[in-house]
């Protein structure tokens, strides 16, 4: 199948990835546990929406729902996922993976288990090319030897023979990119692409995303932690906490203006601002564990504005100005603050 | 705190007020330090120089390879080097013995990077904070002492005395790298090494983290070797700052001076390929494109090893080795002297450093 045949018409369209009342329930040995509870969004072609969370705020399950590779101890409850028009959580094995590759692909964080240690690379790099445009071994080597060249690993063809254990980190994430943009997907999703690496080595592989979506039109969904990646190279953002959105739309703006304190108490506890020898602004306590998530408001332990009204009811989602929203009872405090 | 060891702030002058002839309470010359053997050897620091003064943090800054952990295993006596001077407080750790460096030990404790895996998962807090007293046992020698200490302990890093008889398990992260950062005060050291003691936290608590430890130097006058890839953090928390490449030291001088005017084109690099929060699109200037990764250590390159990354590299860097600079006005100040190892040192105003430059 081609992938236009797939893909939604550019710009003007629906947007490549919607994402909608998503629910992941886990059901772990001592119960069940909400990690996903109604997350929603959703990415143009050549837009990057980045999923910022701390460890357990559900933005990798979000993920790993939407190109349908949850653990089998993870269940997608509620919601709909579409991907360039189709819906992929009503989909079967086959048609899934017809999907993979061509219309959706991502990167994960760690290379090295993600590459198979006992072939070569250039071979692992063909293996798309193969499946999905039936190209004989060699005329996919070669696309490979291609591949690996746009994606800056010097020497390819002599490269393409090395085991994955013989490269850098480094270049181990950018062998990870070429075969996720290999079939040119219409979204891309990158699960937390350069938190292995060293700086300056981050920012080559940042470049390199950016470059290949460019080029390609793709919508890239960048999942990460890190506030100043998501400052630099995304267009939108949602904040997501214990399970739950609190906050998106468009980075310039939330980063300006945050309209939930979480984002807020984020922000200032970076220390790239602060002045030496004053304390951080420091958001106290930690994230809560996903199996004693509150009823009422998700960041009520955490949160300096907390009143009667947040313990009793979850605040929804409400639009909070052009493209963002945030769920909290007193985002308007915020923005007078 | 009575007959607690621990160093009193006041007569240790804290952050900066000491004269800068003072005795330095950590002074590291020209140590070298290798590995392996025959073609397989493995330079991990060459000639290293660093000085620390009672009360103030030092950063150590670098990308994986550039031999800073080794420099801090170095500076815990763990590490013998090949050659060159480990000084602390005037004496030599790799000349002592037996009860002399039992005694030593005391002074310079760590704290690691990764909680989850640097506690005993069946320790409580209380033993855990308490286990270095088995070892140097005439500290805090009765029973009752030991928990009262212990409750003074966790208080200082910001835990509950309720939290004595919990478990690794029952703390989250940030809980258990004070439950680290505790551990490594029990006995009353002069400087700890922390390596990355954030970078596996959460951002929110990462900041409450940062605010122990700045705490802690304010109370107790503790001296701090910090090392981080994260610059930001860095530049927050550090007096001095030591950038490190493949086993060099290239810059070294004060917080401002590094981070305002960096003199290594390797410096500036890292800066800006650090990426910055600035959301209104000015950015941190100019983005350095360096070309390339890290060299093998095993095959470092000639002249400067900075040479194959670096844009400002001509026929001079792969021939000689470059020369210690100084920032004009920064030596004779009294203050740090900002210097950087680089032909082709960036801004104006530089002399080709004296006596005992700080880098190379």
């Amino acid at each position: 199948m081609k992938p236009s045949q797939l893909s939604a018409p550019p710009a003007t369209g629906r947007p490549a990835l919607e994402v909608e009342g998503l629910c992941v329930d886990l059901h772990t040995p001592s119960g069940t546990v909400r990690a996903v509870d109604g997350v929603g969004f959703s990415v143009r072609r050549g837009h990057t929406l980045a999923l910022l969370g701390e460890s357990g705020c559900g933005k990798s399950m979000t993920a790993l729902s939407v190109v349908g590779l949850l653990d089998p101890m993870a269940e997608v409850t509620d919601g709909s996922v579409r991907v360039s028009g189709t819906d992929v959580l009503t989909l079967g094995r086959a048609g899934r993976r017809k999907l993979a590759g061509p219309v959706l692909s991502i990167v994960f964080q760690d290379a090295l288990a993600a590459l198979n240690p006992v072939q070569p690379v250039g071979r692992q790099l063909a293996e798309p090319f193969r499946i999905h445009r039936g190209l004989s071994r060699r005329r996919a080597e070669e696309e490979a030897v291609e591949l690996m060249r746009r994606v800056g690993i010097p020497e390819p063809r002599l490269r393409a023979r090395s085991y994955p254990h013989q490269f850098s980190g480094g270049m181990r994430q950018r062998l990870l990119i070429a075969m996720a943009v290999a079939l040119d997907p219409d979204v891309l999703i990158a699960d937390e692409p350069t938190t292995a690496l060293d700086v300056t080595v981050q920012a080559q592989i940042m470049r390199l995303l950016r470059d290949l979506q460019t080029e390609r039109n793709m919508a890239l969904v960048l999942i990460t932690h890190d506030l100043a990646v998501v400052a630099q190279r995304a267009d939108d953002v949602v904040v997501m906490y214990g399970g739950n959105v609190v906050e998106t739309g468009p980075v310039a703006e939330v980063f300006a203006r945050p309209r939930h304190p979480y984002t807020k108490g984020l922000l200032d506890s970076v220390p790239e601002h602060a002045v030496r020898g004053r304390p951080l602004p420091a958001v106290p306590g930690s994230p809560p564990e996903l199996s004693a998530i509150p009823s009422g408001c998700v960041f009520q332990a955490r949160c300096p504005m907390a009143r009667e009204v947040c313990v009793r009811e979850r605040p929804r989602q409400v639009s909070v100005g052009a493209g963002r929203t945030a769920a909290c009872h007193f985002s308007e405090e915020l923005d007078h603050a | 705190m009575p007959e607690t060891p621990l160093p009193d702030a006041t007569a240790a002058d804290p952050r900066g007020g000491a004269p800068a002839t003072a005795r330095p309470l950590l002074d590291v010359s020209g140590v070298t330090k290798s590995f392996g053997h025959g073609r397989r050897r493995l330079t991990a620091l060459d000639g290293v120089d660093v000085t620390l003064r009672r009360g103030e943090t030092l950063g150590l800054v670098g990308e994986s390879g550039c031999g800073k952990s080794t420099l801090a295993r170095v500076v815990l006596g763990l590490e013998r080097p090949d050659s060159g001077t480990v000084r602390f407080d005037g004496t030599d750790p790799f000349a002592l013995k037996g009860k002399e460096l039992l005694a030593w030990r005391r002074r310079v404790q760590m704290v690691f990077q990764d909680p989850f895996a640097s506690l005993n998962a069946r320790m409580s807090a209380a033993d855990l904070i308490g286990e270095p007293w088995r070892t140097h046992r005439d500290i805090v020698p009765t029973a009752r002492d030991r928990e009262r200490r212990v409750r003074e302990l966790l208080s200082l890093v910001g835990l509950r005395e309720s939290d004595a008889y919990r478990y690794p398990n029952e703390f989250s992260g940030g809980q258990r790298q004070r439950i680290g950062i505790a551990r490594a005060l029990a006995l009353g050291p002069d400087l700890i090494v922390c390596d990355e003691p954030v970078s596996a936290l959460d951002l929110s608590v990462q900041a409450q983290v940062l605010n122990v430890l700045s705490e802690l130097r304010e109370r107790l006058g503790v001296s701090y070797v910090f090392i981080s890839h994260d610059l930001s953090v860095v530049r927050y928390i550090s007096d001095r700052v030591t950038v490190m490449y493949l086993g060099k030291v290239i810059e070294h001088g004060r917080t401002e001076d590094v981070f305002d005017r960096p003199l290594h084109p390797y410096t500036a690099a890292l800066m800006s390929a650090a990426p910055a929060l600035d959301v209104s699109g000015a950015s941190n200037g100019e983005e350095i494109r360096l070309r390339g990764e890290i060299p093998s250590p095993f095959d470092i390159p000639s002249g400067c090893r900075f040479r194959t990354r670096c844009w400002k590299s001509e026929e001079r860097c792969a021939e000689h080795a470059p020369p210690a600079v100084t920032r004009d006005g920064t030596a004779d100040t009294g203050q740090e002297p900002h210097q950087g190892l680089c032909h082709f040192p960036l801004g104006a105003g530089t002399t080709e450093a004296g006596v005992r430059p700080r880098v190379g």
